[in-house]
């Protein structure tokens, strides 16, 4: 008995050993490309491919070059744009989507069901398939004349449409037990005072998620950015500003730059990615436990 | 006191039901004549706020078709007749141009009077309800709503209006309006040779989705390959990331693994980094040029001025995308399924332990059954996210390499990479319309045959 249960500690032991040197392995793999980025960011010689991958010498050169005023490149200037366009994008569909969700989760109307099926189906479409359309339509409204305009139209574009991302906030909502606002609607309570005085502070999780999310999303969009500012590298964001670093004509000289940008947007959008993470876990395990 | 409220606002809610046919047949005259003049049934009644608000949308509407809206239909119909020219001036003795109609602007403000028209619409169907609703309450003696009521009903039995009157103007802008606009693209000759203002476009029906099926043409010799690709990258993408997500997740949970918050942190930090920032980054890896070729060399695997052709040969094209696919997505599975695993009852486990079921069956029988039944929506969700995975393809590969014996695409492009490069590179946007109308009916397909088999769908008031 006693043999036995020395050689089941030892395999234990050998699978233990196994696995954690499997999970070594793996997190290596996962980490490596991160440890590239940071170490091509320090890296004194400029150019872009080197026979070697650890840097002969090491500067903090790159960072400093990035916020040179008279770079064609204006880091800085993306910096600022981004954070703008963040800022207003996350207060307009922050207030759609909890709208939209609080709607659909708690009053009933004739069109409700009508309004969902509808809701998920534009939800498939990826908005960037009709981005031409919108593109269209902002040019047809003189929207796409000035730099400033076209950040303003950044934000309409990004925010227009987010009540649609209502499901994960109504799934929320979904869990504050009704009987709440009953009790609050024999107190005397109107369905408005109920949405601002119980369902919202009730929901700081999903509200914090949601403003997080929708502010992340400027930053690290692509695409819709791409379509509308054009050429006008003055009003880049931060994404489309690095991606033009790697083009032909900078790669050159700006390729240990672009790593340098990458790490000093990536260290913020990490922490809030963080926060997100922490605040999921208490917003999908419900408003009001027991 | 609460019982004759509850009375009240009974009849006031079948009132506020009561639909248009209803109330116009069974409506007086005025009833019926407020469907030409808006407000008057609200006027009669003395609401006086409520009617001019009314009027006045009437009136707006009329101004806007006499001065805009009949063009605009007109146009919409033509699609603009006038070519732009080249005039000599005889004055200035110089070759002037004309401006010519703007076919893509007829369209666009055509779409425009047409979600006008629908809105005056509805517009006449509430003057037509609340003149018939003011009929109604005068006849029975009930108290007519003052402006006040109606504002504070807002708040109240109308909550739903207030709140979803903005975000759903926007989806309407933002959403709706683009992709009915796009919609109908895909049925004109909006592409590279027809591009406005220079030239004229015009509708030619199906003719676009003829040509992308017709046999043996160009394109449809690029759409059926770049779609049964998209699948296959769908389908890979999805369950790869799925299953070795999950591992990882049973692997970092398993009762003898220590450091649990520290593996998942190492994990999680690669997701925590911008997508983008790590798609360029790996792009860049695995260059011809980049650290794994260099690696590679200075070990001496391959020679040293040979490289792996990890993007420029299709098959290995597909295959690195796939493997960099993996490292992007494995880390969100994991920390999607981490919870739930530990959701999973303990004496589903132990049961089967008394029974002797090794570790293969206790993940086939019990743990992958469970995960598959509460992650099901999810998986769709991914799928159909993977299927239109734009960032992945476009910044990795590019849809790289080059096919000749395609129109416009790679041989990894996915049916959205391609639309992007139809529309915004080669300006062929009719092509880029259908494509987009093809994939949205691939998507609601998918979508209506899985998602309404769901129980969250079914029964959502179930934890209510």
């Amino acid at each position: 008995m006693k043999r036995r249960k020395t050689s089941m500690k030892k395999r234990q032991f050998i699978t233990n050993t196994i696995v954690h040197v499997f999970l070594a392995v793996l997190g290596f793999i996962w980490v490596l490309p991160i440890f590239f980025v940071i170490l091509t960011s320090f890296r004194e010689e400029a150019g872009q491919y080197k026979s070697y991958i650890f840097p002969r010498a090491y500067t903090l050169d790159n960072y400093k070059k990035l916020f040179d005023q008279a770079s064609s490149l204006t880091y800085g200037r993306w910096f600022i744009n981004t954070l703008i366009v963040a800022i207003f994008t996350c207060i307009l569909s922050a207030f759609f989507v909890l709208c939209v969700a609080y709607v659909m989760s708690r009053l009933r109307f004739k069109m409700r069901k009508k309004f969902l099926n509808i809701a998920m189906i534009l939800g498939m479409f990826p908005g960037f398939m009709s981005m031409y359309a919108i593109y269209f339509i902002l040019k047809g409204f003189g929207m796409l004349e000035a730099g400033p305009l076209k950040l303003v139209a950044l934000v309409m574009v990004y925010s227009g449409g987010s009540g649609l991302g209502f499901l994960v906030a109504k799934g929320f909502f979904d869990t504050i037990p009704k009987t709440i606002d009953e009790a609050a609607f024999i107190d005397g309570a109107t369905k408005w005072d109920v949405f601002r005085k119980i369902t919202i502070p009730l929901s700081k999780p999903i509200i914090v998620i949601t403003i997080l999310n929708s502010f992340m999303a400027p930053w690290v969009d692509y695409i819709f950015a791409k379509v509308i500012l054009g050429q006008d590298r003055k009003y880049y964001t931060i994404a489309i500003g690095l991606w033009t670093m790697l083009e032909k004509e900078f790669v050159e000289y700006y390729y240990t730059q672009f790593f340098a940008g990458c790490v000093l947007i990536s260290i913020p959008i990490a922490i809030l990615f963080l926060i997100i993470q922490r605040f999921y876990v208490e917003g999908v395990s419900g408003a009001v436990k027991g | 006191m609460a019982g004759k409220k509850r009375k009240r606002s009974n009849i006031n809610t079948s009132l506020r039901d009561v639909d248009f046919r209803t109330a116009f047949m069974q409506g007086n005259g005025i009833t019926k004549l407020s469907a030409v003049i808006f407000g008057l049934g609200n006027f009669l009644h003395k609401q006086i706020i409520r009617g001019l608000i009314m009027v006045s949308v009437e009136v707006a509407y009329i101004y806007y078709m006499i001065s805009f809206g009949l063009d605009s239909i007109k146009n919409f119909i033509t699609l603009g007749t006038k070519v732009q020219e080249e005039v000599f001036n005889e004055t200035k003795q110089i070759y002037e141009y004309v401006t010519g109609d703007n076919s893509m602007l007829c369209l666009l403000y055509g779409v425009v009077a047409i979600f006008l028209i629908l809105g005056f619409i509805l517009f006449l169907r509430t003057s037509v309800r609340s003149a018939y609703a003011n009929q109604k309450r005068a006849e029975l003696g009930k108290p007519i709503p003052t402006f006040k009521d109606d504002l504070s009903s807002l708040l109240e039995q109308n909550l739903h209006k207030t709140l979803l009157f903005v975000p759903v103007l926007g989806i309407l802008c933002f959403t709706i309006v683009p992709l009915v606009f796009m919609a109908l693209i895909a049925f004109t000759s909006y592409d590279r040779n027809h591009q406005p203002p220079g030239n004229l476009f015009d509708w030619v029906g199906l003719d676009n989705f003829i040509a992308m099926f017709a046999k043996g043409s160009k394109l449809s010799s690029t759409f059926w390959p770049v779609l049964s690709w998209t699948f296959i990258w769908a389908i890979f993408a999805t369950f790869t990331c799925y299953i070795l997500g999950m591992l990882l997740a049973m692997l970092i949970n398993r009762k003898g693994t220590r450091f649990k918050a520290f593996w998942r942190f190492i994990f999680v930090l690669s997701i925590a980094v911008p997508q983008f920032v790590s798609l360029l980054t790996m792009r860049t890896i695995f260059n011809a040029n980049g650290p794994v070729n260099v690696i590679l060399r200075n070990i001496g695997v391959i020679g040293a001025t040979q490289s792996i052709p990890f993007f420029t040969d299709p098959t290995l094209a597909k295959i690195t995308i796939i493997c960099i696919n993996i490292w992007i997505g494995v880390p969100f599975t994991m920390l999607t399924t981490t919870g739930i695993l530990q959701n999973i009852p303990k004496e589903l486990y132990e049961a089967a332990k008394v029974d002797g079921a090794n570790a293969f069956v206790t993940y086939f029988k019990i743990t992958l059954p469970y995960m598959l039944f509460v992650t099901t929506p999810t998986l769709i969700t991914a799928f159909a996210g993977n299927i239109n995975n734009f960032n992945v393809i476009f910044l990795l590969s590019g849809g790289g390499p080059e096919a000749i014996d395609y129109y416009y695409a790679g041989k990894t492009d996915l049916l959205v990479t391609w639309l992007y490069k139809l529309t915004i590179t080669n300006k062929d946007y009719n092509l880029g319309a259908v494509i987009s109308i093809l994939v949205f009916i691939i998507m609601a397909t998918l979508t209506l045959l899985t998602f309404r088999h769901t129980g969250s769908y079914k029964d959502e008031e179930a934890f209510q």
